[in-house]
């Protein structure tokens, strides 16, 4: 197990490298980094001063060198908007962003696990139709457009839930039903699937002939073997939770780190950006982790 | 006979497909008493497990539907039952196991957890059900019962799986278990001691036991009576030795006709010069030793037979030899020449000289192809062969030469049978008019009649093209029948090597003897025999 | 238990044409998917060339106009912008920057992805480690982001735009592929090809790329969607597709201050996305389906009793 974490952790290391790199050369190589960190207006005098500071006006590879030191210690610099740490800044919204993902993704998972696996029991049946109609229109759904209808029924309309902010539970409601829908409709389908394959599976005939309840060959002898192509993707789709978060954070004023970045990227808050994606990248690699973990539990035939 | 205990009448069952509507079973009527072993003996496609899984209530409607009949178990009709009532019935009074144990074992929970859950849907309090479990274990022959139930069923061996499965179905002593082919994928020396365990238990608990199965030889070791079907109509019923001794239909003559082992023995091996010479030949897998040093050759116009139980390494020679697979080390010299150190434009020729057909012609025929791409794509590889104008011509001649038409060459593989796809595999294989084919298992996945039309063949295609075979299988009555000679393996290892009347009549190592005495004779009298041989050697 | 194969009765091997067509009137959504992503296909070609001109013309009377009012001509049937435009045209002729953006980077990224898939899964050497290596990197962010910061970096244009979205594709097909070449490349029709000496170029191309091609096409008819939507929501947040140009994400977008007011604005644009989008999917759903030999069967009932 041990040996199998360390492995994990260097390949995932390397991929943070590559990112760490990739995201240096495109912003020094595709024009002045002056123009990523300082407003468009910025005079000559001020973009000079800055070079200065930040080391910008030495050669590619020691301003290479200190970009990945920098890095590496997690200093990203200050916000040059909000006068702070960047990383401060960054994960204060991460935990914003944290909660809604978390709370979305349970509610997904329960929903699509439970009506996912009855569609998968019979086949053509009542919760076949209803799930195979929500997961078609789920995955087909832009969440942005979603979103402002939900804005212009709910809350202008019926006058029911807030806009925006974070105060009170009812202003969670509307992010999370956006957030909800498309993971929901792909995850559904991906448990019907492997559901139906494990339902028709040698082992379930075998627990028939046992004289097992169908509610036992459903969720004891099927559910654990039809879970494990699920976990993978709902890895995936709580690391694409942020994606949806970016949309939803946004139209819903919602102070997570989707729409930090997009503020950010508004303002040309370059140190931001750059602390926002390592702290993602970050998080994508514990959860990756976990994914892993819960795999060997459900299987098993796979020992690390 | 006694008053029998299960019975099925007029059983109908229809299937609905593609194709429309197909009568798996039409009007089957068998009968099974206290104590009693009945077998069903049928060819794939025969519906011979149909009825069984109606017993079970396994058939899935749609799309099969029980179109008549009725199943009556101690005087009530099973098909008027409840689900419910019906799930009472099942595992508890009467109880099946299948083929391929991996695949029926749920591999993410215990093995012990999977007979206690037996036990405890039908009322066994969760305690009793646990002590009950290591019993059982203990009972079927698991070594270390509290150890192992706690173990999941991929770490267990292939036999041993079957055990855990018969350990499962017999957990609430039913009166009646089915069998569905439950040694078709275990090698003959598991086989004989799944077939004895199952003997033993029926034994001592009086239950009817009814086994479907492809095999004369499992009719002949285990059954009382044996009911014959064949497309989807039982065709002859009786005592096992009856049926064997004096068969009515024409259908039942033409199988046991066709049951290898009773042909002429090959007795004049040609003494021809070896055109290939393997040297020490090793292959290893990381820290597993696949082949152990393998040194044999192989005469000009002779079949060689490769015998051995799974993990013998028999595969691994083929696949080595044919470069599908490097070896680790060793030689393997043909004309002069070593195959294993040949530049990449050598191989290429070289290929053309040894070729092979594989055992499963569904999948080794391209399945987007058509016959005619199939077999040409031969002489589109190696062009000196043929040229373009001729393929049509000499496909249709090939065609005829394997006993196809040459209107099938522009049909896809799904369109034939089992038989036929091995002809067309064996057609592709002479298209580079090679000198050796290495037949690998090359009709162990054919039904007994058309396994004896594929030999045949062989045989024939050896004389008129001056073949060499080098023939890979686990049956031993069918290698006794076509070989020349016989190397046996075991263990990455050759144990034993000679012509075929030596190794089958005079066997000098003690594990090719225990082959042959595990290997099951299609006479019902010969098994009985040598089943009363093997319990007086063991009361001795 | 083995069902019966046995019988080598001869099918009747019909035009390829109309088979594909009656498993396609076998399901009926799929049919209807199909006919409206022909008419989206004919509205993003010959829609910019023939409406080009009435989808920028402004007409200050026609502002925020409500739709079904035929008064102001056919055009204007689901209504006017916020600059007095014809939505019905606006809408037309945005289908060809969608289709254009979405199709660009769906081949590219199949093209790519499949393309380095069949290398690692097919050669034994280093490639093969490091080639998936590539997917995990670009996997390991979320598409979205990587998006938003490349095209914070690069300046949005039309082609950035398709190149990035292709980069966030390229692993989906990438391990597609190489997990089905890693599959068919044992199977024992590939090894006969072996046998006889077949070179890599003939068995990648005759033996292992007709079993695959099914499976990526369902994929990227799928992944079709999947980018639109991606584009869309680029173009909402202002870092896609810049005015003047028009796609119907950014014409969401447009309409948005004007939601309270009107509707239709964002209304129609989002409708078409999810028409198409849905399409789409059913689309793959059926070819998921009929490409399948296994389950085609489906299909065949169903066209048989329909006909």
């Amino acid at each position: 197990m041990k040996k199998f974490l360390f492995k994990r952790a260097i390949s995932s290391a390397i991929s943070l490298l590559l990112l760490i790199v990739a995201v240096f050369f495109l912003s020094r190589l595709t024009g002045d980094p002056t123009d990523l960190y300082l407003p468009v207006d910025a005079s000559q005098e001020a973009r000079d001063n800055f070079r200065a500071i930040n080391g910008l006006d030495q050669p590619l590879i020691v301003q290479f060198g200190r970009y990945v030191w920098d890095v590496l210690h997690l200093d990203f610099g200050d916000s040059i908007r909000r006068a702070r740490p960047a990383l401060e800044v960054v994960i204060e919204a991460f935990a914003w962003t944290l909660q809604l993902a978390l709370i979305t993704m349970f509610l997904v998972s329960l929903a699509a696990i439970i009506l996912g696996s009855l569609a998968a029991f019979k086949v053509g049946g009542f919760f076949d139709r209803i799930a195979t109609f929500f997961s078609l229109i789920g995955a087909a759904a832009p969440d942005f457009w979603v979103a402002i209808v939900a804005i212009v029924i709910f809350s202008l309309g019926l006058g029911w839930l807030p806009t925006s902010g974070t105060g009170t539970p009812l202003h969670w409601i509307l992010p999370i039903a956006v957030l909800f829908i498309r993971p929901f409709g792909l995850i559904l389908q991906v448990v019907r699937g492997s559901m139906i394959n494990a339902l028709s599976s040698a082992y379930v005939k075998t627990a028939r002939a046992k004289g097992v309840t169908p509610k036992k060959q459903v969720f004891v002898h099927a559910l654990r073997n039809g879970m494990l192509p699920v976990i993978t993707v709902i890895g995936d789709q709580a690391a694409g939770m942020l994606n949806g978060a970016v949309i939803v954070e946004t139209i819903f004023g919602f102070p997570g780190v989707g729409k930090l970045m997009i503020d950010s990227i508004l303002q040309r808050d370059f140190s931001v950006i750059l602390a926002a994606i390592m702290v993602t990248a970050i998080a994508i690699f514990l959860m990756n982790i976990l994914i892993d973990l819960a795999y060997a539990a459900l299987d098993p035939r796979i020992r690390y | 006979m006694a008053e029998p205990l299960l019975e099925v009448r007029n059983l109908s069952v229809t299937f609905h497909t593609a194709r429309g509507p197909v009568e798996a079973v039409r009007n089957v009527s068998w009968q099974v008493a206290p104590g009693e072993v009945l077998a069903i003996l049928g060819e794939s496609g025969s519906g011979k497990s149909v009825s069984a899984s109606a017993v079970m209530d396994l058939i899935d409607c749609p799309p099969g539907e029980i179109t008549s009949g009725e199943i009556i178990y101690r005087g009530r009709d099973l098909l008027k039952l409840s689900a419910d009532e019906r799930r009472e019935i099942n595992g508890k009074r009467i109880a099946m196991i299948f083929q391929d144990p991996l695949s029926h074992l749920n591999p993410v929970y215990t093995v012990g957890w999977q007979i206690e859950e037996a036990l405890t849907t039908h009322g066994t309090p969760k305690d009793k059900a646990r002590v009950e479990t290591i019993s059982l274990l203990d009972k079927v022959g698991i070594p270390n019962p509290e150890a192992s139930a706690r173990k999941y069923p991929h770490q267990f061996s292939g036999g041993q799986r079957q055990r855990l499965m018969i350990a499962m179905a017999l957990a609430l002593r039913p009166d009646v278990l089915i069998a569905d082919e439950p040694t078709t994928a275990l090698d003959v020396t598991v086989q004989a001691q799944i077939l004895a365990l199952l003997e033993q238990l029926q034994h001592e608990t009086g239950m009817a036991l009814l086994i479907i199965t492809h095999d004369l030889g499992v009719v002949a070791e285990i059954a009382d009576r044996v009911v014959v079907m064949n497309a989807g109509e039982i065709v002859e019923q009786g005592t096992a030795a009856e049926v064997y001794a004096n068969p009515q239909h024409p259908y039942t003559k033409r199988l046991i006709g066709a049951a290898p082992g009773k042909g002429a023995i090959h007795d004049d091996p040609p003494t021809t010069e070896p055109i290939l010479l393997l040297q020490n030949v090793c292959k290893k897998y990381g820290e597993f030793e696949a082949l152990k040093g393998c040194s044999f050759e192989l005469c000009e116009g002779e079949t060689l037979a490769i015998v051995g139980e799974s993990g013998s390494g028999k595969s691994t020679t083929a696949r080595v030899l044919l470069r599908l697979e490097e070896p680790t080390s060793g030689r393997a010299m043909y004309h002069g020449r070593d195959l294993f150190a040949l530049t990449p434009r050598e191989l290429f020729e070289m290929r053309r000289d040894i070729q092979m057909v594989f055992q499963d012609p569904t999948q080794s025929l391209n399945p987007r192809m058509t016959v005619y791409q199939i077999i040409s794509e031969a002489w589109a590889i190696h062009p000196e062969i043929l040229p373009k104008a001729r393929w049509r011509e000499r496909v249709a001649e090939l065609l005829g030469q394997v006993g196809l038409k040459p209107e099938h060459a522009h049909r896809y593989p799904h369109q034939f049978s089992g038989g036929q796809r091995q002809r067309i595999a064996i057609a592709r294989a002479l298209a580079l008019e090679p000198r050796v084919i290495v037949c690998d298992e090359a009709v162990s996945a054919l039904d007994v009649q058309v396994q004896a039309q594929v030999i045949e063949l062989l045989d024939k295609l050896k004389d008129e093209f001056g073949l060499s075979y080098i023939f890979i299988a686990h049956d031993l009555p069918v290698v006794r029948d076509f070989a020349d000679r016989v190397i046996v393996m075991q263990k990455g290892q050759i144990v034993e090597q000679g012509p075929v009347r030596d190794i089958f009549e005079n066997p000098r190592e003690t594990y090719t003897r225990n082959l042959l005495a595990a290997s099951l004779d299609p006479d019902p009298e010969v098994q009985a025999r040598r089943r009363a041989e093997r319990l007086s050697k063991e009361v001795a | 238990m083995t069902q019966a194969t046995e019988s080598a009765a001869p099918e009747k091997e019909r035009s390829g044409f109309r088979t594909w067509l009656s498993l396609l009137w076998a399901d009926k959504l799929a049919f209807f998917a199909a006919v409206f992503l022909l008419i989206v296909l004919l509205c993003a070609i010959l829609g910019p060339w023939l409406l080009d001109g009435v989808a920028t013309k402004q007409n200050l009377r026609g502002r925020n106009a409500p739709p079904f009012d035929l008064s102001r001509g056919f055009m204007m049937i689901l209504g006017g912008d916020q600059l007095g435009r014809p939505l019905l045209a606006r809408l037309i002729v945005a289908a060809g920057n969608t289709m254009a953006v979405a199709a660009g980077a769906v081949m590219l990224a199949m093209l790519i992805g499949s393309t380095l898939g069949l290398i690692a899964g097919y050669s034994r050497g280093r490639m093969a480690e490091l080639i998936p290596r590539l997917a995990d990197v670009i996997m390991s962010f979320p598409s979205l982001l990587l998006a938003v910061i490349v095209l914070y970096m690069l300046d949005p244009s039309v082609g950035n735009i398709i190149l990035v979205l292709a980069i966030t594709r390229i692993p989906v097909y990438l391990r597609t592929t190489r997990a089905e070449v890693l599959e068919v490349r044992e199977r024992m029709f590939v090894q006969a090809a072996t046998v006889m000496g077949a070179p890599t170029r003939r068995i990648i191309f005759r033996h292992i790329l007709p079993m695959i091609l099914p499976t990526i096409l369902t994929i990227a008819t799928l992944d079709f969607s999947f980018v639109m939507l991606a584009e869309s929501s680029l173009s909402f947040l202002g870092i896609g597709i810049q005015p003047p140009e028009i796609t119907w994400g950014l014409m969401v977008s447009q309409g948005r201050p004007y939601l309270t007011s009107a509707w239709w604005l964002s209304f129609w644009p989002g409708l078409a996305i999810i028409l198409t989008t849905l399409s789409l999917n059913l689309l793959s759903n059926w070819m998921r389906v009929a490409l399948d030999p296994t389950q085609r069967w489906r299909l065949e009932i169903g066209a048989r009793k329909h006909g």
